[in-house]
């Protein structure tokens, strides 16, 4: 096995490009587990956490860009008021130790159903920053997971960052576990409004084979916000909004059965975060309207 | 392939080190360093809990190459000469040992709370802990340690001589 240590991203780039079978390793939360358990012999390791570029964050024309060796501690301390759901998924991650050393950058690498950042950036709108040694492109988050633990990275391509819209408008997560640390969700739901746009994002985690966006739900809410004009004037959400809402969030899931929770269970579970997390938001919304 | 740290402040070198092992087992095959402990190898306990560049990480999560240049505290690093670290000494006073497995990586843990917040409120010692896993002691005396050693932490003149 080689151990890279590329200093600069450029450099890692360029080791990449030689070297497509390098695995990439960043706070090794997910590829150390696999490297201990012999899961995974890969030729190469490619060491990210030497590259400065990698570790910082920026924003600027409404978007926050993260780089995508940013722990979760940093996300929670730093972007908590402009990237609220990111920093409240980042809260949920494992243990504080898990959280000081991984990586949104990571959790799109690792590419889990069940990892918590993907329904917020489903639900945010944010976009994965990929580059090689061939430029750099931009992928809608929507774009980027294709099956379990499959991604639209190409073998040459690195994350270097997520571009996520920074807002002032309330977005939640949640998700279920059997404790508050360390859960690996049994299924969770993030949900951001977009008043901007008069749209409202959701997205379902660990319930399908991938992360994915709840487009009917979204659909249903956004249409009914908007015919009423309560982006202007915010009114109490009718209980059979909610609940119709949650109904198609439930809808847009195809879970399994499996050792964390029944495809019934899960389908369940998700209509009440979704009706919970959108009653949160909304009324965040009205007060700030108000 | 070689790697060079500075581990509780001493620069320190191993060789031959396999390029897929862990920090953890770095520290304790080839240092001799066998304070953190080896348990379960995927993040869940908390018992190879070690400073990385004063931040706390499973030291089993941390591939070995990856130390390069930087800087590790460990449990061993943390009494000053013979004198145990006050959150050490806590922990014995507390009762908060029973078979000790757990106790190097909760320490470390505690240490680093009370550095961030020296008088942390019981939310706050449970969700720092929240990493570590103890199979003897319940959890209570453990968070009366903490207790304790925020309370000598603030008051250092009256701990020393037990
Ligand atoms: C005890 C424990 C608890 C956990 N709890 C949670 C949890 O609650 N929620 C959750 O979502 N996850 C959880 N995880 C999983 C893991 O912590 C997250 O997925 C984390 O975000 C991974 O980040 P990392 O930097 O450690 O990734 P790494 O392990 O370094 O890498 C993960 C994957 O991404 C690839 N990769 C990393 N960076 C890049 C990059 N820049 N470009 C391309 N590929 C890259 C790697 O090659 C690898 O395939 C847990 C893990 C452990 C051990
Ligand atoms: S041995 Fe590292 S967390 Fe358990
Ligand atoms: S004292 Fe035995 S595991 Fe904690």
């Amino acid at each position: 096995m080689d151990f890279l240590r590329p200093d600069t991203l450029a450099e890692a780039l360029t080791l990449k490009a030689q070297r497509p079978d390098a695995v990439p390793i960043a706070g090794g939360t997910d590829v150390m587990v696999e490297l201990n358990f012999d899961h995974r012999r890969p030729a190469a390791l490619l060491d990210l956490t030497r590259i400065a570029e990698l570790r910082s964050w920026d924003a600027d024309d409404g978007t926050v860009r993260i780089g995508a060796g940013v722990p979760y501690t940093r996300i929670i301390e730093e972007l908590g008021e402009r990237l609220p759901g990111l920093a409240m998924a980042s809260r949920t991650v494992g243990s504080p130790q898990i959280r000081n050393r991984g990586t949104v950058g990571g959790n799109l690498g690792a590419a889990s159903p069940a990892g918590d950042t993907h329904p917020v950036l489903l639900a945010a709108g944010a976009t994965v920053e990929a580059a090689s040694t061939r430029g750099t492109r931009l992928i809608p988050a929507t774009d980027f997971y294709l099956g379990v633990k499959r991604h639209a990275l190409e073998p040459d391509e690195l994350i270097t960052a997520v571009r996520v819209p920074a807002t002032r408008a309330p977005q939640q997560f949640s998700k279920v576990g059997t404790r508050n640390a360390m859960v690996i969700a049994v299924c969770s739901f993030a949900v951001a409004l977009h008043p901007a746009q008069n749209r409202v994002g959701a997205a379902v985690g660990s319930a399908a084979p991938t992360p994915r966006r709840a487009s009917a739900a979204e659909e249903f809410l956004s249409a009914e916000l908007t015919s009423t004009n309560q982006w202007e004037s915010p009114k109490p959400l009718l209980d059979s909004v909610k609940r119709r809402f949650g109904e198609l969030v439930a809808e847009a899931a195809s879970p399994i059965d499996d050792v964390r929770g029944s495809a019934a269970y899960r389908k369940h579970a998700l209509s009440v975060l979704a009706r919970r997390t959108l009653g949160w938001a909304w009324q965040d919304y009205s007060g700030k309207v108000a | 392939m070689r790697v060079n740290v500075t581990v509780n402040g001493e620069p320190r070198q191993a060789d031959d080190v396999w390029e897929g092992e862990s920090l953890l087992f770095l520290l304790r095959e080839r240092l001799g360093l066998p304070g953190s402990k080896n348990a379960c190898e995927q993040g869940e306990c908390g018992s190879c809990t070690v400073y990385l560049d004063n931040t706390p990480v499973c030291s089993c999560l941390v591939a070995a190459g990856q130390v390069q240049d930087r800087e590790v505290r460990t449990v061993e690093g943390l009494a000053d000469g013979d004198r145990l670290d006050p959150v050490q000494e806590a922990f014995v006073e507390a009762g908060a040992v029973q078979c000790g497995f757990c106790t190097p990586g909760l320490v470390v843990a505690a240490h680093d709370l009370l550095d961030r917040v020296p008088q942390p409120s019981d939310p706050e010692i449970r969700e720092a802990l929240a990493g570590n896993l103890c199979r003897c002691t319940g959890y209570e005396k453990i968070l009366d340690a903490v207790r304790l050693a925020a309370t000598r932490k603030a008051a250092p003149q009256e701990s020393g001589n037990r």
